[in-house]
């Protein structure tokens, strides 16, 4: 992926091991990947394929065990404390759970506004408090809510502090972790809209995680799709829907329930079997397990990411030995 | 097959608290007949639940009321069943999943006895504990599990298959009627694809009647026979899958849910999402529930109840369709 400028952020070899009974569990194994200013990137996968993971590990919130994370070129990982503490202004994260991810102690302006306090970005609390007032309009949170506490909002209503709260520092990334998925489908689509014209508005760029297929379609410019830890393909969004290349990317998509009724009895394509165990995975591709086009080098060598076609990676042995042959 | 199996006539359900009422279910009637799916449609707080819970009549005692209506059953109406009839019928005719097979499983009791409780409770056909035995490993199988399983317990199997296991509990007593609250909300779509299909082929096998809860219309779209779609404790739209997914006819709450959800086939850049909540079910507004939402509402909207228009077998409460083509005005009978 040649881009001329660079990108906003990138990782290189990022790996992140927890250390559990047993061994280690490898939520992320060496991902590679690298989001363009401006841009979109949808992660897609299962529970447990280290989506969340990879995108607290990219801003830091948990420490990587190994690899590079680079933000405009520079190495995150490298900086220390106080250094970190600017780069983060830059870089937010919006979290899944609006119930659990706010203080349910503190007023919405409080909340709002705790971050420009604690990193003085404002001249002084007058300041954010009439920056507060402004980024719930922004957000679309009626000014009357100011003085009130989280409990007495829905989920709706309470993601967009969330997302306020995520734009007070003006970040230039922000990590998007599962936003909508507890959210009803009326409210979701409008969560959604949101966070496009933000984007538009205030040019910026989004890693957005997320199980729902149909989401992050809509809203990805590109999309990697992860199962294990692995990342096991890369596309944009409109190419990986039309041309899914690794079988799990193909189950994965035959599994959505379409809303139309024509397709209602066309069987669903089902994979066998659930998730394997990420701790001490071993070596070969970590979906040969469930896979119906397995062969003896699956089991034994993890497969090389590579482009299939321009701009699209798969990392499968079957589409590699199918290119050489 | 298509005989009559429940008929749900003008079904409310309250809660009662100190402070407030909450009308939680108003005035709802649908058929269903046997062998048949019906997917109920809706939001949080539609009310789909607790119609689920009346139709079990495990309403919270002191709170929950049925005020009016009649839930008629195999010719049985079940709001004026005693306790110890709805005991017979609840678990071995008519059955339920719940939502969360997490919490729905007893953590302290090993799987195959949980199933082999409701086997032994329901025993029309005397059987004795090798005959029940055998029961539990066949049901098991048919829903996929070893039954060499049986003694282990729920803390051991995955969110999937502790989801089988609720699902051959219910079918084990091979119910007339089978009641699945959101089966597959919490689990992951590859795992919901082969719960759906399993639930899919048992049906088909066992010719079991359904009622399909869910806010999928993905799912509903793929199960379903008949849909009802549910907004503020009332039945807004009611028809067959063909007219919900094909007429292109609807409720602009039924038009929003579909604006709602992101296609996968085309790519739109926005979605046209349903502005504004849910009224507030202990203070609903005067006239259609649906009115402070509603792209199209009129002044009479806000004021007074729509009258119920149908096109042979969609329904559809809005006044919208006055005067329509084919769409002909039910008297009420309130």
């Amino acid at each position: 992926m040649s881009q001329p400028a660079v990108p906003l952020i990138q990782t290189k070899g990022l790996k992140k091991y927890f250390k559990v009974r047993g061994g280690l569990l490898h939520a992320v194994d060496d991902v590679n990947i690298t989001i363009p200013e401006r841009k979109t990137l949808g992660v897609v996968g299962e529970s447990g394929c280290g989506k969340t993971t990879l995108g607290r590990a990219i801003i830091r919130l948990l420490e990587p065990t190994s690899g590079e994370v680079l933000f405009k070129g520079e190495n995150v990982l490298k900086y220390n404390r106080g250094k970190m503490r600017d780069a983060r202004k830059k870089m937010q994260i919006i979290f899944q759970d609006p119930y659990s991810s706010i203080n349910p102690r503190m007023s919405v302006s409080e909340i709002i506004a705790e971050f420009m306090i604690v990193n003085k970005t404002c001249e002084n609390r007058k300041a954010a408090l009439q920056r507060t007032v402004k980024l719930m309009d922004t957000v679309g949170l009626a000014r009357r809510y100011a003085n009130v506490y989280p409990h007495e909002l829905d989920g709706g209503r309470r993601q967009r502090i969330g997302i306020a709260r995520a734009l007070s520092l003006s970040p230039e990334f922000i990590v998007c972790d599962e936003p909508v998925s507890a959210l009803d489908v009326s409210i979701q689509a409008q969560i959604l809209n949101l966070l496009m014209d933000l984007q538009d508005e205030l040019g910026l760029t989004y890693m957005f995680i997320t199980h729902d297929l149909s989401v992050v379609k809509h809203i990805s410019d590109e999309i990697v799709v992860m199962y294990l830890g692995h990342v096991v393909e890369q596309a944009s969004s409109n190419e990986l829907f039309e041309n899914p290349f690794h079988p799990y990317t193909k189950a994965l998509l035959s599994a959505i329930p379409e809303p139309d009724i024509e397709m209602r009895n066309m069987p669903i394509t089902v994979i066998k079997g659930e998730v394997t165990s990420p701790i001490n995975p071993g070596s070969g591709c970590r979906f040969a397990a469930r896979c119906d086009y397995v062969m003896d080098i699956c089991k034994r060598e993890t497969p090389v990411f590579s482009e299939h076609k321009p701009d699209h990676y798969v990392s499968c042995w079957k589409l590699h030995s199918n290119m050489k042959g | 097959m298509s005989e009559n199996l429940l008929t749900v006539k003008n079904l409310s359900v309250e809660y009662r608290t100190d402070l407030e009422t909450v009308k939680a279910v108003n005035n709802i009637s649908f058929t269903l007949n046997r062998g048949e799916t019906l997917g109920l449609v809706g939001e949080t707080g539609a009310g789909k639940t607790t119609t689920a819970l009346a139709l079990m009549r495990l309403l919270p005692e002191y709170t929950g009321r049925i005020p009016n209506g009649e839930i008629i059953f195999d010719e049985k109406n079940l709001v004026t069943a005693s306790d110890a009839e709805m005991r017979m019928i609840r678990g071995g005719r008519i059955a339920m999943i719940f939502q969360d097979p997490m919490t729905s499983l007893n953590p302290v009791m090993s799987v195959g006895d949980q199933i082999s409780e409701a086997l032994e409770f329901h025993n029309e056909l005397k059987r004795n504990k090798e005959e029940i035995g055998k029961r539990v490993d066949e049901v098991l199988n048919m829903v996929g599990i070893p039954p060499g399983r049986k003694y282990d317990y729920p803390h051991q199997f995955s969110g999937g298959m502790k989801q089988r296991v609720v699902i051959a509990m219910a079918l084990a007593c091979e119910p007339d009627l089978l009641i699945a609250d959101e089966p597959t909300t919490a689990l992951d779509v590859t795992i919901q694809a082969q719960v759906i299909n399993m639930i899919r082929e048992l049906r088909d096998r066992l010719g079991t009647a359904m009622i399909m809860i869910t806010h999928d219309l993905g799912i509903v779209a793929q199960t379903c026979d008949n849909v009802a779609v549910m907004y503020a404790g009332e039945l807004i739209e009611v028809g067959t899958a063909a007219d919900i997914y094909k007429s292109g006819d609807h409720h602009p709450y039924t038009a929003g849910l579909f604006g709602s959800i992101p296609n996968l086939k085309t790519r739109s850049r926005r979605l046209t999402p349903i502005p504004g909540l849910m009224p507030d079910m202990s203070n609903l507004p005067p006239g259609c529930s649906f009115s402070p939402r509603c792209p199209n509402r009129n002044e009479l909207c806000e004021t007074t109840r729509s009258s119920i228009y149908r096109n042979g077998t969609h329904a559809v409460n809005c006044r919208l369709f006055d005067g329509r083509g084919r769409w002909i005005k039910e008297e009420k009978a309130q």
